[in-house]
């Protein structure tokens, strides 16, 4: 089973480490660093899994998760949020926004990869 | 036994001697000779109309029945006397300062100047003398019946009628002659005068009549007190509460009586009068009752039973045969009953027209505002009208009452009616809490309750019938007139006394402390009770030296007093004196009156000095006490203003640090949350790629590489980063620390743009003009080239173009020099320029290596230097303006 | 009037006192007068039956009772009068308290 995730970050280092980390998981990850075109992005490829930095150039990424949850097809698609701001205020509103799993930077890859083995496992029982 | 026409000839003789009298006095007054008649001696003999016909007539034939008991009645005016530095004194100088015209016109003062206090007090007043005057005109007709051969019951009604009239005649002949707008007129010296004279005819005829029966009678002082002893009254008996009450009654009559208070108050001309009035006044009255029970107790002896002992004062020198001590002693009642009448007409006059017929006139007129000739031909012609008709109602009290013995009781009655007025007196003298509404009720009750108990019982034969009087009124027996509230047994005066002024005082307490008086009142009131801090005393010296002190106490209250006195010594100057005290010159007067006239206005000022010297009828205590109450109140309203005013300012001091705490909290919470965010962003990548070192088997050795460095770089950037947070809290703290120095702008340029290309692959084209930036400085060389690193280095990373040139220009501007750094690449969008100082403002995010922080370093650093950066607009490319002043200074 | 700065300051204390005094015996006065001119209310009555006379005061003996608080009372107000006018000589300035 080829898992397809897209990543949203802006942070080439990030988007590097994540990569590695989830391609030898099996996944096939595509990357993209810029909010604006997000949307658009999700659409066209459809992945299994979204990761999501929450500050992001061009439009934030709770801007980017309740336009995605207002479509039908991504009302459940599984979606990881990262943020490394440290503020409480922005977990409340990314779970009000339908958000899957929150994580505030610096995570560890073991938190990463439990987290995204559990999203498919849930989005697999839904 | 002289004849009736005898009678009426002495009788007219005397009155003709009266208005010689006057007469003399009134020349005397004008040309400014009645000195002696404003005396302590004239004033003292004047208080004695307290001594009536009643006294003079009444007095033997009360001990006669009563034993001693007559004697409370000179008692309680006896102990009003010799404590007259704490009572009298007061009421003098109140009815001074206030300008008060009678007992009526003092409680109306004392209550805001309420007419309706002034109408009852009035009324009150009528109800009260009348029977009174009635008195008068009996004993007058029964003096003369004594002389009179003829039938005594068909003779009465003729004389009092001619009585009445003649009185009348004489009050309207000498108290309404003159009119003074203040009352206080020159005819008080006439009427005074008179009054005078006849205190010393009837104490004369007493004294005569009593030094007869002592020595011509009983022989001798031993004689007449064994005699005493073996009289029908020879024994101490004494109803007890009678005794009391009477002697307060008298107390309470003497300064409430309307006649008693126009001789003592208005009439007064100096309060110093009273140091000897204090004690002569006592002396006349225990003169005037020695031989009372010595006439009264020959009359019981020798003449024939069923005599009436009001008369024994004629009778018993007639039956001795001495015509002419009695006919003396006739004069003598005769003068007792004339001076009463005199002055409680005038008075009660007085009473009548300011407070009834003036203010119904006035109304009925419609303007209230009038010119002055023409009132005062009003006021007289009401007053005659006034005094008229209350001797018509004394003469029909007389006549409907039957002249009998009912009468005799009428003057422990009037006292205990006129008494109600105490209450309301003593407490507006007293208490500054007494209200107006308290008072008029009190008066209202006690008026109600002695009309109840003893006028109507005592003397209104017919209004209570014997069965409201036996069983109460509708069979209520605790209503009876003579036992109320079912208290039995006691002397009708006592009960009346007792209930009437209980409930007046209560009523006017409770009323008082239950109601909040008006601004008048509350002025009024203070005026009144503190009236010794409010008014002068008395000078001894009259004339100019005491006006001017006037004018200089004033003044004084009206400005500061250095002030004040400043003003006096110019006006002294002036007028080429030295000192302080100018004459009241009408220049002078003028200059202090346009002084004045800056702090109260001009109108105000001009009625003070007029009233100072005499010109107006304004109460000048009146306008002082405004004065002081408004200054008062201004300062009371100015200080609740200034606590305002300084409320609302911290209110809004508080409401504009809250604003600013909240903003500052919010800055610090988007600062703390962006340096939160590029500390965690490099540590991420940190933790990341270390992990992946550490659990990673078999990673090649490419990947180690190249995973060890991006640790290394974000290592980098997380050391970059702490040390611009650090510089900036330092440059933003004001501690930094400038290191100033003398250099070559040039040569600073010169190592800012080989430090920010070293190590850079593809290094930016830097253009300069050479030698436009040869010029000396003197700054932080340092910190001048951290601010060129850093913009040149922004221009190196953000520059797009294919080939990045950044030109960099250099001019001086007088003091300033201006340095451009102009690149070639596609610059930063408009709507981003105005943030790109703030912290953590980057534009775009593709080029990671910087917290955003750097932009606002510079802006810091060159503001401490006492320049400026800005971005520049019109170029293509990024371009930046730094400005900065040739000489640095601190 | 007592501001006037005229006012001279050598025994002030001690005259201000005294005037004080002065103003509490006049208070006084008249509570004694009365006090004294209701003593007679204690003496004992002539009841009703004449015989039982014995008890009672002669009426020449209340008069010269009277007569004497009165003449007492008197005295004393004369001594306060003529004290005010040679207070108040001094000071001009009597009404003043």
């Amino acid at each position: 089973m080829n898992r397809h995730v897209l990543l949203v970050e802006d942070e080439p280092n990030i988007v590097e480490a994540i990569r590695f980390l989830l391609t030898r998981e099996g996944w096939t990850v595509d990357c993209h660093t810029d909010g604006t075109d997000a949307v658009e992005t999700v659409q066209a490829l459809r992945p299994d899994l979204l990761i999501l930095d929450l500050m992001l150039p061009g439009k934030s990424g709770l801007d980017i998760l309740r336009e995605l949850r207002g479509i039908s097809d991504f009302e459940h698609l599984p979606v990881l949020m990262l943020t490394a701001r440290g503020q409480s205020r922005d977990r409340d509103m990314a779970e009000r926004a339908g958000v899957s799993r929150f994580m505030t930077k610096p995570f560890s890859n073991i938190e990463v990869l439990t987290a995204v083995r559990d999203l498919v496992a849930l989005a697999g029982r839904a | 036994m002289a004849s009736f026409n005898t009678l009426v000839l002495v009788c007219l003789g005397y009155v003709m001697l009266l208005f010689i009298v006057a007469f003399v006095a009134d020349r005397l007054a004008a040309t400014g000779g009645d000195r002696w008649l404003r005396s302590p001696l004239i004033y003292t003999l004047s208080l004695s109309i307290y001594c009536t016909a009643w006294t003079f007539y009444g007095a033997v034939g009360y001990a006669a029945r009563s034993g001693l008991e007559f004697v409370t009645i000179y008692l309680g005016p006896t102990l009003v006397m010799i404590g007259w530095w704490w009572g009298v004194r007061k009421l003098i100088r109140i009815g001074r300062s206030q300008r008060i015209t009678s007992i009526a016109d003092l409680i109306s003062a004392r209550y805001g100047k309420s007419n309706l206090l002034a109408v009852g007090v009035t009324v009150l007043s009528v109800i009260a003398i009348t029977p009174y005057i009635a008195l008068q005109l009996q004993s007058i007709t029964l003096s003369f019946a004594v002389f009179s051969d003829g039938d005594e019951l068909t003779n009465r009604d003729t004389t009092a009628f001619w009585a009445a009239s003649g009185l009348a005649a004489f009050a309207i002949l000498f108290g309404t002659r003159n009119l003074d707008a203040n009352e206080r007129h020159q005819g008080v010296v006439t009427v005074v005068t008179a009054v005078a004279l006849e205190a010393v005819v009837k104490l004369v005829a007493l004294l005569a009549v009593g030094i007869f029966v002592v020595w011509g009678v009983a022989g001798g002082v031993p004689d007449m007190l064994e005699r005493i002893d073996a009289s029908d009254i020879g024994r101490w008996q004494t109803d007890r509460s009678r005794w009391a009450t009477i002697m307060f009654l008298a107390a309470a009559a003497f300064i409430c009586l309307p006649r008693m208070f126009q001789v003592m108050v208005v009439e007064n001309d100096d309060e110093r009068h009273l140091q000897t009035a204090g004690w002569a006044f006592p002396l006349y009255l225990a003169a005037m009752s020695l031989f009372v029970v010595p006439i009264a107790v020959i009359g019981l002896d020798t003449l024939p039973e069923g005599s009436n002992p009001d008369l024994f004062v004629l009778t018993v020198p007639l039956s001795e045969g001495r015509e002419g001590l009695a006919m003396f002693s006739f004069l003598g009642g005769f003068s007792s009953a004339t001076s009463m009448v005199i002055v409680a007409a005038m008075a009660l006059s007085t009473m009548v027209s300011n407070h009834i017929v003036m203010p119904i006139w006035l109304s009925l007129r419609g303007d209230g505002a009038s010119v002055s000739g023409d009132v005062r031909s009003i006021v007289i012609f009401s007053r005659r009208l006034a005094i008229a008709g209350i001797m018509a109602l004394g003469y029909t009290y007389f006549r409907a009452s039957g002249g009998g013995a009912a009468l005799a009781a009428i003057g422990l009655i009037a006292f205990a009616g006129i008494a109600q007025v105490l209450p309301a007196l003593v407490g507006g003298l007293y208490w500054r809490g007494a209200t107006r509404s308290g008072a008029a009720a009190g008066l209202l009750v006690g008026f109600l309750v002695w009309a109840y108990t003893l006028l109507l019982p005592e003397t209104g034969s017919g209004i209570l019938t014997a069965g409201v009087l036996e069983h109460g009124p509708l069979g209520l027996s605790w209503l009876r007139p003579h036992a109320l509230f079912g208290i039995e047994g006691l002397d009708p005066i006592v009960h009346s006394v007792a209930w009437s002024l209980f409930l007046n005082t209560a009523v006017f307490c409770i009323i008082s402390v239950s109601t909040f008086p008006g601004p008048l009142e509350r002025l009024q009131g203070a005026q009144f009770v503190n009236v010794f801090e409010h008014s002068a005393a008395p000078k001894e010296w009259a004339g100019s030296y005491a006006q001017t002190e006037d004018l200089m106490i004033m003044t004084q209250r009206i400005m500061e007093a250095e002030q004040a006195r400043a003003l006096f010594r110019q006006g002294a100057g002036q007028q080429g004196q030295s000192g302080e005290m100018p004459e009241p010159t009408p220049a002078f007067l003028e200059f202090l009156e346009r002084a004045l006239s800056g702090s109260v206005g001009a109108a105000t000022a001009h009625a003070m000095i007029g009233q100072i010297v005499g010109r107006s009828s304004v109460s000048v205590e009146d306008l002082l006490a405004v004065a002081d109450e408004s200054a008062e109140l201004m300062e009371y309203s100015s200080r609740l203003g200034a606590q305002s005013a300084e409320l609302s300012r911290t209110a809004r001091q508080l409401r504009e640090a809250n604003e600013m705490l909240t903003q500052i909290s919010e800055q610090k919470d988007a600062f703390l949350s962006q340096v939160s965010h590029e500390l965690r962003t490099p540590m991420t990548s940190i933790r990341a790629f270390s992990e992946l070192m550490r659990d990673t088997e078999a990673l090649s050795e490419a990947d180690q590489k190249r995973f060890a460095n991006i640790i290394h770089d974000e290592a980098r950037r997380l050391t970059r980063l702490l040390d611009d947070l650090l510089d900036l809290s330092v440059l933003e703290s004001g501690k930094v620390n400038l290191n100033l120095n003398a250099g070559n702008l040039s040569e600073v340029m010169d190592q800012a743009v080989v430090t920010a290309l070293t190590g850079s692959s593809n290094p930016i084209q830097v253009l300069r003009e050479p030698g436009s930036a040869d010029i000396g400085i003197h700054t932080d060389l340092d910190r001048l080239s951290q601010v060129f690193i850093n913009i040149i280095s922004n221009a190196q990373k953000y520059c797009d173009a294919e080939t990045p040139e950044l030109s960099i220009t250099t001019s001086r501007n007088g003091e300033q020099i201006v340095i451009d750094f102009v690149d070639n690449g596609s610059g930063i969008p408009p709507e981003a320029r105005a943030a790109v100082f703030e912290k953590f403002a980057r534009v775009s995010a593709d080029k990671a290596g910087g917290a955003g922080l750097g932009l606002a370093i510079c802006r810091e650093i060159l503001q401490r230097l006492g320049g400026d950066v800005s971005y520049l607009d019109g170029h293509e490319g990024g371009a930046f303006r730094v400005q900065l002043p040739l000489n640095t200074n601190l | 009037m007592n501001e006037k700065p005229t006012r001279p300051p050598v025994f002030l204390e001690r005259s201000g006192y005294h005037r004080r005094r002065m103003a509490d015996a006049a208070f006084l006065l008249p509570i004694f007068g009365a006090l004294l001119l209701c003593t007679p209310i204690l003496w004992p009555s002539t009841p009703d039956a004449p015989d039982q006379t014995v008890s009672a005061v002669s009426m020449s003996g209340a008069i010269l009772y009277v007569f004497g608080v009165w003449l007492l009372l008197i005295i004393g107000a004369a001594w306060f009068g003529l004290w005010v006018r040679k207070w108040g000589e001094d000071r001009q300035d009597p009404g003043a308290l």
